[in-house]
């Protein structure tokens, strides 16, 4: 029995390394500098994928400018002005149900609501609010988790010196919170670049540098399924593939060691 | 204000969606949505019976092969392997989730369809092959919150049964399993919950038929994947149609959330 679950986990672990060997062993032959500031040429067929690497950092920028807010402050309000009551349950679980709903959701309202509706159509600002609903989740939970890690007593001397709940907030709880937020912040970040049916429908896929909060653009991951799935060009596309893989798992890298540290700090 | 934006923003969400998608589901009759079988969008006959069962299967054989391996490598993990390889392992399992889903897509056209289409026969573009993939893209889910609850289980558990004789397996499988059970089980609708919703690596690799598939090896099209094919051309009673699927869509998902919860909710003291 014991060989038979070290062989199953064996298998799990080899599917797993195996993905990211392929798709880098593959990919990154085609990567050079030449591919990272080009931009796509013939629909994708040729050139390289620069537009689709500033189409990416905008609508990520955009998404966290407005969900870090929102998230940040929801937490704080969570932790440091009520008590448990049917208030914070109702946040939590809307937060949990939002949680879950999958992309193309949260596509079909960003298309429907964004697009269409309040006329924004095929853009950052359409892409960049659904994108933002998407991770809002992610980002209260994990600083709601970092804020009750921050001990207790800190709380206690900063009122004790006179300062009143707002000074204790952004003084003391959020600067020693901030590793934790910035775990979330980052993890977000890196769900944000792999997305791509809530992007597709919201954002476009204009090849065009993106000039203004109105000008349509592509992702990286928008750009690889097209690439993918319309047969345009596999070498692009494995080449898009391995630079996605490698900057969403730096990003997650460096989130992981945050966390690591921001734990040890506390415990 | 600010905290409230998560509700509301759910709340606007359910609204907008059902609001699109409900009133054509009346028009047509609810029965005629879920039950009949002919997706005929431009001919107004909307039967979605097709990529509910399609969701389904998909879901199925997903949960078939990732429960199995994700459990197996939670287990070992946690009551078989040195520390070392644990304090690895995790963290590597947990930053594979971030592969993004059109990335797993990718690899079920490149190396699993080819390899079904020449070994098995059919299109490739199957049940099998989706099934496969997701399957493969919610071990991490699983995986990791496996190995949290069963870490949660006391230590003085592990060591009674093993102090009255029992052998790590029996341990395992008699003390550790139940003790765990609603965190695993958490963890198991999780996945399933990422398989229903999973719609680009899905779209690449099912085929896309909008029919009930009589095998493994048929095309299938499932509810997301119904969405996102036709979102972009659906215009008028086609993309109130498309709603429709969402709303069904929604619905199922936020059984499996509520279901989650609880079981979640359960396991701790």
């Amino acid at each position: 029995m014991r060989a038979l679950l070290w062989l199953l986990t064996a298998v799990t672990v080899f599917i797993l390394f195996f993905i990211i060997f392929y798709v880098l062993k593959k990919g990154l032959p085609v990567v050079s500098l030449e591919f990272l500031t080009r931009n796509p040429a013939e629909m994708g067929k040729a050139g390289g994928i620069f537009s689709t690497i500033v189409g990416t950092m905008a609508l990520t920028l955009l998404a966290i400018l407005i969900a870090t807010p929102l998230g940040v402050g929801s937490a704080i309000f969570l932790t440091e002005y009520t008590q448990e009551s049917w208030v914070t349950r109702v946040i939590r679980f809307g937060s949990e149900c939002l949680a879950g709903i999958p992309s193309i959701i949260f596509g079909l309202f960003g298309f429907i609501l964004f697009v269409t509706k309040l006329g924004f159509g095929w853009s950052l600002l359409s892409g960049g609010l659904t994108l933002a609903f998407m991770i809002l989740p992610t980002i209260i939970r994990t600083s709601e988790e970092a804020i009750r890690s921050v001990p207790y007593a800190y709380r206690e001397v900063s009122f004790s010196l006179g300062s009143t709940r707002w000074q204790t907030v952004t003084r003391v709880v959020l600067p020693s919170a901030l590793p934790g937020i910035a775990t979330g912040v980052i993890l977000s970040i890196g769900r944000s670049i792999g997305e791509t049916a809530a992007v597709i429908f919201t954002s476009g896929s204009s090849l065009h540098i993106p000039t203004s909060l109105f000008s349509s653009s592509r992702t990286m991951s928008v750009h690889f399924y097209i690439l993918a799935r319309e047969g345009i060009s596999m070498d692009n596309a494995y080449g898009t593939a391995a630079v996605l893989i490698i900057a969403i798992l730096s990003i997650n890298v460096l989130a992981y060691s945050l966390m690591n540290r921001f734990i040890r700090r506390y415990s | 204000m600010i905290a409230l934006s998560a509700v509301s923003i759910l709340l606007v969400i359910t609204v907008y969606i059902f609001s699109e998608g409900t009133p054509i589901m009346f028009k047509y009759g609810l029965k005629k949505f879920l039950f009949s079988l002919d997706w005929f969008p431009l001919e107004k006959s909307f039967g979605l019976l097709p990529m509910i069962i399609g969701s389904l299967f998909v879901t199925g054989g997903a949960l078939v092969i990732g429960i199995p391996l994700g459990l197996a490598c939670a287990v070992v993990l946690t009551e078989f392997s040195s520390k070392r390889l644990r304090s690895f392992l995790k963290p590597v399992v947990e930053l594979l989730a971030g592969i993004p889903s059109v990335v797993y897509g990718f690899m079920g056209v490149v190396i699993l369809i080819p390899f079904i289409r020449d070994r098995l026969g059919g299109p490739g573009f199957s049940v099998l092959a989706a099934s496969v993939i997701l399957g493969i893209m919610i071990l991490p889910t699983i995986i990791s919150i496996s190995i949290d609850s069963l870490e949660a289980v006391p230590r003085s558990y592990r060591e009674g049964s093993i102090a009255l004789g029992a052998t790590r397996w029996q341990t395992t499988r008699m003390v550790m399993f139940p003790a765990a059970k609603s965190g695993i089980i958490a963890s198991v609708i999780l996945g399933m919950g990422r398989a229903i919703g999973e719609t680009m690596a899905v779209i690449m690799i099912a085929g896309n038929a909008a029919m009930i598939p009589h095998s493994l090896l048929d095309p299938v099209r499932t509810l997301t994947s119904n969405i996102a094919l036709e979102l972009g051309y659906a215009a008028g009673e086609h993309r109130q149609a498309l709603f429709a699927t969402g709303v069904i869509l929604f619905v199922i998902i936020m059984i499996l959330n509520t279901i989650a919860n609880l079981a979640s909710r359960k396991s701790k003291p």
